[in-house]
């Protein structure tokens, strides 16, 4: 049973990836559509208000200018808002405003796609900074994702100088996307029990007549963009494994299902904005087997139970039960782990603290590689480099000049490259090392032994790969965390946007190379094994010694 | 620079005000319960809690939930997020199998279901297995006198099953259960 609900799961998502890929081509191919009809209206009053009189296409420079002060007006207008929550209106529960490294680490959090949490929403955030804080960026981050794999897209399969017009895509991201799918998905949710209201914490007596307090709010609305937008970011500090932000196990396949269409059907408007279906579907197979040999993993780690229980006599026929929750069992705890973790949300519906060893492999790995589906927009575009990078490899070794879609890869294209590429690691395992070098960092680790690495080294993989899980133990609102993992998240996010918009810019221009019999194919089954290949070899290998200092460590230990 | 400024304050407004909003009032008129957290009454029509969140049972004639260690409140969420090879979960674990073997001290370790003796991710689950609640039976019988087929008639009353018959895993909301325990003993 448990291997079915997954596969049905899976047959879901390669159902929805066709017409949710066309959709988003239509959106973005900048030709007059049906689509237009219903949006072209609102757009015009977005466009008047916000002064946007002509829509040019633009260099990837003026682009990514644009992208970036974007992001940074509203980091500021965020900033404020967090530090001055406590005098804003819609705060019931009288929640005081957010300490300064604090409100620095969140704000970055959300603008940069990670959602990391050192705060408890319940606790630490009114209504008021939830919504126009949390939610806004949930989905301005989420569209300046989508929006650079589109000007990416575009720069390798586009002939001229420009890449797109920002302001245009970056609306039309939140008109035709983002937002009618965040409100079908809200509404859905509420009819399956998510609440949705503005009133503060509900006041009971228990059946035994104790007091309880239940905290509430506009949870499904949150939850709904979190999922769509890859973000991550729970109501709650408990996120999706919180009742009321997942309180049945279908509503844990549509959040699954919900994180996951965007990414996925990426790679479809890559196809169709390459002329090539197959293409696309090159991307979205090699995707495909690693994110299969990842599930394994980790499902039949949690379904044997954990050896340490094992050990002491009790039976692992429901599996691993610390952590997780009775709705959902091992099968949908263990698909929900590994989607997030693929998918870059970071929202989870069971600790992933306390996974097995070996299971903690997966979301950890995932986080590594950074591109097994990915976020909204950024997942593809780090398997595209991996593409480009699987030609070159095979260029050298045949002696030719590498081409991607007949535009010839020079060594401007792969400087830039290899600086997205290396600062991924550099950035994992050069503040994990520090942190233990430091009594601030190793104060944090609550479990004893190889797990407090693990620890370490989950909180900036997550940090970096813009995910957002953590292992929760981790005692990490403080300034030295709040800090570094913010600075991790910056770097994370925009060092490789900066470099592959680059790219795109370089490759726009370049005069296409006619297809001989002699050009190396990329819309092959050979090329997703080498794209396999290229992301194992080149992103697995250079985290195995770590791995083996944390999860495998532990795993011999307690075995 | 203007423009730029002016259109993150439209989105501002658009996606952190109207969009939530929107959402709940569309939301309150559509499904007005489930919106305000799926509260359950007793047959006094008085609010006993919701059936979305645990609650804590120390009476031995009520099922007992999962292990929380928040003590089910629900103003606050979280577990310990202990390793799996921690040696304080592994205590707790071994203390909760000795309390169950004072009660029964046949008890195979075998046979615990193992959501009874461990916490969940939430700290809030409403739920326990079918396992789970048959295993209790036994005592719930013994301390309410209610017929032990009685309860088990209950139970299978109150297990909700996968959802399409597929997805996750067969579960008993613990209010519901006891709510008609409590009721039996009126």
């Amino acid at each position: 049973m448990g291997v079915l609900q997954m596969a049905i799961v899976i047959l879901l998502l390669l159902l929805i990836v066709k017409p949710l890929g066309s959709y988003i081509y239509h959106v973005f191919s900048n030709k007059s559509n049906k689509t237009d009809k219903v949006f072209a209206g609102i757009e015009k009053i977005i466009y008047s208000i916000s002064g946007i009189k002509e829509r040019p296409g633009m260099t990837w420079k003026k682009y990514t200018m644009s992208l970036l002060l974007t992001n940074i007006v509203l980091v500021a207008v965020g900033y404020v808002i967090l530090r001055l929550q406590k005098w804003l209106p819609l705060n019931p529960s009288q929640i005081d405003n957010m300490e300064s490294t604090l409100s620095f680490n969140t704000i970055v959090s959300f603008m940069t796609n990670t959602n990391l949490q050192h705060y408890s929403g319940e606790t630490g955030l009114s209504y008021f900074s939830q919504m126009s804080v949390i939610m806004m960026m949930m989905f301005t981050s989420a569209v300046t994702g989508i929006i650079v794999a589109i000007a990416f897209i575009r720069g390798i399969t586009s002939k001229g100088a420009t890449i797109g017009n920002f302001f245009e895509d970056f609306i039309k991201g939140h008109t035709r996307l983002l937002i009618p799918m965040a409100v079908v998905v809200t509404l859905v949710l509420v009819g399956l029990k998510v609440p949705q209201t503005l009133d503060g914490t509900i006041q009971i007596t228990t059946l035994e007549g104790e007091k309880q307090e239940i905290a509430t709010g506009p949870v499904a609305s949150l939850v709904s963009i979190k999922h769509l937008g890859t973000n991550g970011g729970g109501f709650f500090g408990v996120n999706s494994a919180h009742p009321f932000e997942n309180p049945s196990p279908l509503t844990n396949v549509i959040e699954i299902l919900s994180m996951w269409c965007i990414p996925a059907a990426l790679t479809y408007t890559y196809g169709r904005f390459a002329k090539n279906q197959k293409q696309g579907w090159v991307i979205f197979g090699a995707m495909a087997i690693l994110f299969i040999a990842f599930l394994s993993l980790i499902y039949i780690s949690e379904s044997n139970g954990n050896p340490a229980m094992n050990a002491i006599g009790l039976s692992s026929e429901q599996g691993s039960m610390e952590g997780k929750e009775v709705r959902f069992g091992t099968a949908q705890s263990a698909l929900f782990s590994t989607v997030t973790t693929a998918a870059t949300t970071g929202t989870v519906n069971n600790m992933h603290d306390t996974l097995t060893p070996l299971g903690g492999i997966t979301p950890l790995s995932l986080m590594m590689l950074n591109t097994v589906f990915g976020g909204d927009g950024v997942g593809l575009v780090n398997m595209l480099m991996y593409a480009i990078i699987g030609v070159f490899i095979c260029g050298l070794m045949v002696g030719r000049t590498p081409e991607f879609l007949g535009r010839k890869i020079e060594p401007r294209e792969m400087k830039l490259i290899t600086i997205a590429l290396l600062a991924h690691p550099l950035i994992i395992l050069g503040p994990t090392a520090l942190a233990f070098m430091t009594e601030l960092g190793k104060g944090a680790i609550s479990n004893p032994g190889f797990h407090g690495i693990s620890q370490v080294l989950y909180e900036y993989t997550s940090a970096a790969a813009n995910n957002g899980s953590g292992f929760e133990g981790l005692g990490d609102n403080t300034p030295f965390w709040n800090i570094s993992t913010g600075l991790v998240m910056l770097l994370g996010r925009y060092v490789s946007i900066i470099a592959l918009l680059a790219v795109a810019g370089s490759l726009v221009k370049k005069q296409p190379v006619p297809e001989t019999i002699g050009t190396f194919r990329t819309d092959n089954i050979l090329f997703v094994g080498i794209l396999v290949g290229a992301v194992l070899i080149i992103g697995a290998l250079t985290f195995l010694p770590v791995m083996a200092l944390g999860p495998i460590a532990e795993y011999l230990s307690i075995r | 620079m203007f423009k730029i400024i002016r259109l993150s304050l439209l989105l501002i407004v658009l996606c952190g005000i109207v969009y939530p909003v929107a959402m709940t009032g569309l939301a309150h008129t559509i499904f007005p319960s489930q919106a305000d957290g799926s509260l359950v009454k007793n047959s006094d029509g008085k609010v006993v809690g919701s059936e979305l969140i645990g609650q804590n049972y120390k009476s031995p004639q009520y099922f007992q939930g999962r292990v929380s260690s928040i003590e089910n409140n629900g103003a606050a969420t979280g577990s310990n997020n202990y390793a799996p090879s921690n040696e304080d979960m592994l205590k707790r674990t071994e203390e909760s199998i000795k309390a169950l073997q004072k009660e029964n001290p046949e008890l195979d370790k075998k046979d615990i279901p193992l959501d009874l003796i461990t916490n969940s991710g939430s700290g809030l689950d409403p739920h326990i297995s079918v396992q789970a609640a048959e295993f209790q039976a036994e005592r719930v019988s013994e301390e309410t006198g209610i017929k032990k087929e009685e309860l088990l008639a209950m139970i299978k009353d109150s297990t909700t099953n996968r959802s399409l018959g597929i997805f996750g895993e067969p579960h008993i909301n613990v209010l519901e259960l006891n709510m008609k325990v409590q009721d039996v003993m009126e």
